[in-house]
């Protein structure tokens, strides 16, 4: 049958979200999935918060299913800007900051780089090697044209700060910057509080245009507070941020797609006009955004009982990660591993940047049925009691050669 | 600055009342660092660019940004929700109101949603790309028809996608870069957010004549004269059923006709679905156009919506169905589409796919709810049938029958856009300026209201 599209290639599998299709096709009972930076349980079950199903039984039955305004639900806006900017920030009083509901960080993103094409036309973006691969996809189809800024630094599998800052002052005034708020996927490397500090300051001296991407605020140290402390540092500096937050990990949401875009502006006058012009970008991409995400995420976040809740427990699934990454690193160093794993500990967060290559993470899953990303990345909220030790010898196995 | 002037500065739309014009007018005025407002719809004509450098701390790189007109269609829901009248009739948005004027969520519905939350199993894990794989499937039988041969054949590829919006957007960003014309033909007219979608999608959007203002009905001749002269393998937008905002739809023997035309011409289909069942009750009469061109065996694009047949709205239920030449080819088409998706938002929502598939999926969920869209149907045919009693009763001058004769969620009155501003003033009644109401907003006892301001609009104004 002839076809107009017989001659569309077909297109290379997603390397994050196509590592857990290869798992799910497995049929060996050791395998694990580290892949996918989705929570599990210690019994490597995934979680809906007890928290989300309150706010679920709820909402049920009680509300009509009307369109969202384009700019998504105020209230949940509302909830978002406190849980970002804090409850008692000026910026929020003076009601400055342009902001709206968004398809969770990806989409967030999303429309601030169409947003960055359509007004500020001649800026290009910098992203920091590496990065969440979709970033690089984001801009590129919003057609911004792309840099990079250094950031990782293979040798310590930490920061290379000297790096970066280099190439912080070496851009261009005026450029702009995206910027992991904490946990930084996929290194989980993130700069000190003064070298944030540092950052921040010579972003002054640039003018550069700094974009937070928050997606693990509250999962990365266990207090969401802390973890937008670089947004913060930047605030205090007058820097007028953009960001975008997700509630993807930290209300466990991922499916429902719920996040926030916001942009900091000079007046309430402008943020209106902001916050105008981001809509028309999301009315001819999908008119207004999912209603059930965001009437989870304000029934929590507006309840005192059950915010306290989804503090308690997204501190219990920070705490539990950071138990895993403990143990991975003393079961490496109890088998005599030759190599140094401190980074595994020192690294915040869902990933873990192993160090490992490609031909050796497929060796992880060719010998031992052990999926990841083949940048070495390794999820470790799919790390569990039961699998940790397998996981540690595996890797031994492939690494003590080094 | 008084705060007063500031907030109606902030609140000032292009379309309001003169009242409100004159004061927006006076506050432009008052104002000298005032951002300026853009004129009619159009954004992309007045954008400036701007140095990328904030030229002293504190000052923003957008601050010479304007503020956007509202959207035509749902600003108008915006308007009236801030008019205090007590008499005021919203006929804008196309979203079903029940008999007392109250959003309505299907029984079915909230049996399904209620079946979701009490499954302690269920999980809220991302979804593939691609979206739910059970709602794919029974959205494409559901369209196409369980024994489509397309889809025994398997030569469709669906995706979940957010509602007609998102469908439109994905099957126009897929087209831009994998098929080799960059023109869309669109009705004249059509819902005011498909040039933009279009547009962005990067596609270069025409238009073929449809609507004829003089008979208020299909101007056939020259939609086939426009169609005929468009370039070989043009892309078409079609609505399946129902058109947005005339309600005016060929009839079987025309489609075929447009049928046979197209495909001769190797233009392809892209059809909006939008009315599926809600236009006559009728699923299946409703998606009789979409499968005569599937018999065919020829290729077309379905983008299809779940929001008004289902009450989904808010949910942004939709899918993309792309009907390919082959197998082979529809799993590449289907491995490009993850890519369209992939950068804009990664995976669709999961709550509303899941209620659809849980409802399309059981037998007796699916009739309870063929029951409940008959019901709104006929209620939305009632009300066309009450409205023209009135104005004939009125003896309002003028023919209007095409108030019985159009079918679907919208009626085009055929009045001028004087007349409705006058409407909204001196009745409190909101609609979009091209005349267009939404039928599902009325009910018996706003009917008579309307009925005196058409009588009043059309007798006092021509």
């Amino acid at each position: 049958m002839a076809s107009w599209f017989g001659h569309v290639e077909p297109a290379p599998k997603d390397p994050i979200l196509g590592v857990t299709e290869a798992f799910l096709a497995d049929p060996s009972p050791d395998k694990v999935n580290v892949g996918v930076g989705a929570y599990r349980d210690d019994n490597g079950q995934p979680v809906v918060l007890e928290c989300v199903r309150e706010a679920e039984r709820r909402i049920a039955g009680s509300m009509n299913m009307e369109y969202l305004p384009m700019g998504g639900s105020v209230k949940m806006i509302d909830e978002s800007l406190k849980l970002a900017y804090g409850e008692d920030s000026d910026f929020i009083k003076d009601k400055r900051i342009a902001a709206v509901q968004a398809l969770s960080g990806t989409g967030a993103c999303r429309l601030f780089a169409d947003f960055q094409k359509r007004f500020l036309p001649d800026t290009q973006i910098y992203i920091p090697t590496p990065t969440w691969a979709n970033h690089h996809n984001i801009w590129r189809d919003a057609h911004v044209p792309q840099r990079t800024f250094t950031y990782y630094h293979p040798e310590s599998r930490g920061l290379d700060f000297s790096g970066l800052m280099d190439d912080i002052k070496n851009a261009p005034d005026g450029s702009f910057f995206l910027l992991h708020a904490c946990a930084h996927n996929p290194t989980g490397v993130d700069p000190s509080e003064e070298q944030w500090r540092e950052i921040s300051h010579q972003f002054k001296v640039k003018k550069h245009f700094p974009f937070f991407d928050m997606a693990y605020q509250g999962f990365a140290s266990g207090d969401p507070e802390r973890d937008a402390k670089a947004i913060h540092i930047f605030l205090e500096d007058g820097h007028q941020v953009g960001c975008a937050q997700s509630y993807a990990k930290n209300l466990g949401l991922y499916g429902q797609r719920a996040g926030c875009l916001s942009v900091l502006c000079d007046d309430e006058m402008q943020a209106v006009a902001v916050k105008s012009q981001l809509q028309q970008l999301a009315r001819p991409m999908y008119s207004n955004p999912p209603l059930h995400g965001a009437l989870i995420v304000s029934t929590i976040l507006s309840d005192p009982e059950l915010k306290t809740l989804w503090l308690k427990e997204v501190k219990g699934m920070a705490d539990r990660i950071i138990g895993m990454r403990k143990a991975l690193k003393e079961n490496l160093e109890e088998l005599g591993s030759p190599l140094s794993w401190e980074h595994i500990t020192n690294q915040i967060g869902m990933f873990c940047y192993s160090g490992m290559t490609p031909e050796q993470v497929d060796r992880l899953t060719k010998e031992f049925h052990i999926y990841m990303t083949r940048n070495g990345r390794i999820s470790m909220a799919g790390v569990t009691t039961g699998n940790v030790a397998y996981l540690a010898n595996a890797i031994h196995e492939v690494t003590k050669s080094n | 600055m008084a705060p007063a002037v500031r907030a109606a500065q902030a609140q000032a739309q292009p379309q309001e009342p003169s009242a409100d014009r004159r004061l927006s007018t006076l506050v432009r005025h008052l104002l000298p660092s005032s951002p300026r407002r853009t004129a009619e719809a159009d954004t992309s004509a007045t954008l400036e660019s701007f140095p990328t450098m904030a030229s002293q701390q504190g000052s923003s790189v957008f601050a010479t940004l304007a503020q956007a007109p509202e959207d035509p269609i749902l600003g108008v829901t915006v308007a009236y929700n801030k008019d205090p009248s007590p008499v005021k009739v919203n006929l804008g948005v196309g979203a079903y109101r029940t008999e007392e004027g109250k959003p309505l969520v299907l029984n079915v519905v909230r049996r399904a949603e209620q079946m979701l939350i009490n499954n302690p199993s269920r999980v809220k894990e991302y979804l593939p790309i691609t979206g739910l794989a059970e709602f794919n499937k029974l959205s494409a039988k559901l369209i196409f028809g369980a024994d489509s041969p397309a889809i025994q054949e398997n030569r469709v590829a669906t995706v979940q996608c957010l509602s007609g919006t998102g469908s439109l957007r994905v099957g126009g960003e897929f087209l831009a870069r994998h098929y080799h014309e960059r023109t869309i033909y669109i009705p004249q007219p059509t819902w005011g957010n498909h040039p933009k979608v279009f547009t962005l999608s990067g596609l270069t959007v025409k238009s073929y004549r449809y609507y004829d203002p003089a008979t208020r009905g299909l101007d056939f001749k020259g939609l086939l004269e426009d169609l005929s002269s468009a370039p070989l393998g043009s892309i078409v937008l079609l609505h399946a059923c129902a058109h947005n905002p005339t309600g005016v739809d060929p009839t079987i023997d025309q489609w075929e006709q447009i049928r046979q035309l197209m495909r001769s011409k190797s233009l392809l289909p892209f059809f909006d679905s939008a009315y599926q069942g809600f236009a006559s009750g009728s699923l299946d009469k409703d998606a009789q156009s979409v499968r005569m061109f599937v018999a065919d065996g020829g290729e077309l694009l379905m983008a299809q919506s779940y929001a008004k047949n289902m009450g989904l709205y808010g949910e942004r239920v939709g899918a993309l169905s792309i009907v390919c030449g082959s197998a082979d080819v529809a799993v590449k088409v289907e491995s490009q589409l993850k890519l369209v998706i992939r950068p804009m938002y990664s995976n669709p929502p999961l709550h509303g796919a899941s209620i659809v598939a849980t409802i399309l999926k059981d037998s007796e969920m699916f009739n309870e709810w063929t029951l409940e869209l008959k019901a709104m149907a006929d209620r939305i045919i009632s009300m066309r049938q009450q409205l023209f009693d009135a104005l004939k009763s009125r003896g309002t001058p003028g023919d209007w029958s095409h108030i019985i004769k159009q079918i679907g969620m919208f009626t085009f009155t055929g009045l001028n856009s004087e007349q409705v501003a006058f409407m909204r003033q001196e009745y409190h009644i909101y609609m979009t300026s091209d005349g267009r109401i939404s039928m599902a907003g009325l009910s018996m006892r706003t009917v008579p209201h309307l009925a005196d301001a058409i009588h009043a609009a059309v007798t006092q104004l021509k």
